[in-house]
């Protein structure tokens, strides 16, 4: 019946930081930056894999008001909002080494998991994101 | 929310973030105040306001879910595992183990599982709450 997630959404507080972030030092790859009028529509993906795009969507108006676009970056920047990303990779430790050299804001090292090798970081904004290399690839 | 209150709330979550990272070290206020490049006074006060208890309590809390997943997961004793999550005395952390999880660390040993989801869901969602 289904197939895939193709799109799926995280809450940034400026899109032009998060483009930095994602693609210049996460290493994501731009997918679309387009003005569309009413929003700025700024989709990234990881390398190679076009058919699974994540918004970096600025909360605001008329999507919302400025109170509660308020409310939304408080969350942000509590790290409670529940923007959260599980990348996977072929090297956890190689890309820690790679993500610290570009001044990521790395929240755990690399451990050994069950599940296999993973580390935590953080975007500007306060959204985890978590990179494993796992058992069984996904 | 103005943008010096977010610019704290993403300190704040620096110095948590901190203390989930480096919960076995002997952490204390000036440490945490440093990485949140806020004063001691202020940042005691600020991190209670921004997550609803003192950075001593969340470090317990982290401390203590550590704890359960070391007597969940391994054989150590309670005496090495209380050194290994960053307590001082065992008196300490028998005495803020069972006032957090509302038992003797040896009976929570008893009910013993690992949990097959990522690690920061469990860090978070079993971690004993402050807020009832």
């Amino acid at each position: 019946m289904y197939k895939a997630i193709t799109q799926s959404q995280i809450f940034v507080l400026d899109q032009d930081e998060a483009l930095d972030f994602y693609v210049n030092k996460l290493g994501l790859e731009l997918h679309t930056d387009q003005d569309l009028g009413f929003m700025r529509w700024l989709t990234v993906n990881v390398p190679g894999d076009r058919g699974r795009q994540i918004l970096l969507e600025k909360p605001g108006p008329p999507a919302m008001n400025e109170a509660m676009a308020a409310q939304v970056r408080d969350m942000v920047t509590k790290g409670a909002m529940g923007g959260w990303l599980c990348i996977s990779t072929d090297d956890a430790h190689k890309t820690y080494e790679t993500l610290k050299a570009r001044g990521v804001e790395l929240t755990d090292e690399p451990t050994e998991r069950p599940y296999g090798v993973d580390f935590g970081i953080r975007d500007p904004f306060g959204n985890a994101i978590r990179i494993g290399q796992m058992n069984t690839p996904a | 929310m103005s943008r010096a209150q977010e610019e704290t709330n993403r300190r704040m979550l620096r110095a948590r973030d901190a203390m989930d990272r480096m919960y076995a070290d002997p952490l204390d206020i000036p440490t945490l105040a440093r990485i949140a490049h806020v004063s001691e006074a202020h940042f005691i006060r600020t991190f209670r306001a921004t997550f609803g208890e003192t950075p001593h309590r969340y470090l317990q809390r982290r401390r203590v879910e550590r704890a359960m997943f070391l007597l969940r997961e391994t054989d150590r004793s309670v005496t090495d595992i209380c050194f290994e999550v960053g307590f001082s005395s065992l008196g300490t952390f028998s005495r803020t183990f069972r006032d957090i999880v509302k038992e003797p660390a040896t009976d929570y040993r008893k009910r013993n599982h690992e949990m097959p989801v990522p690690t920061c869901f469990v860090r978070s969602w079993t971690r004993p709450s402050s807020f009832g």
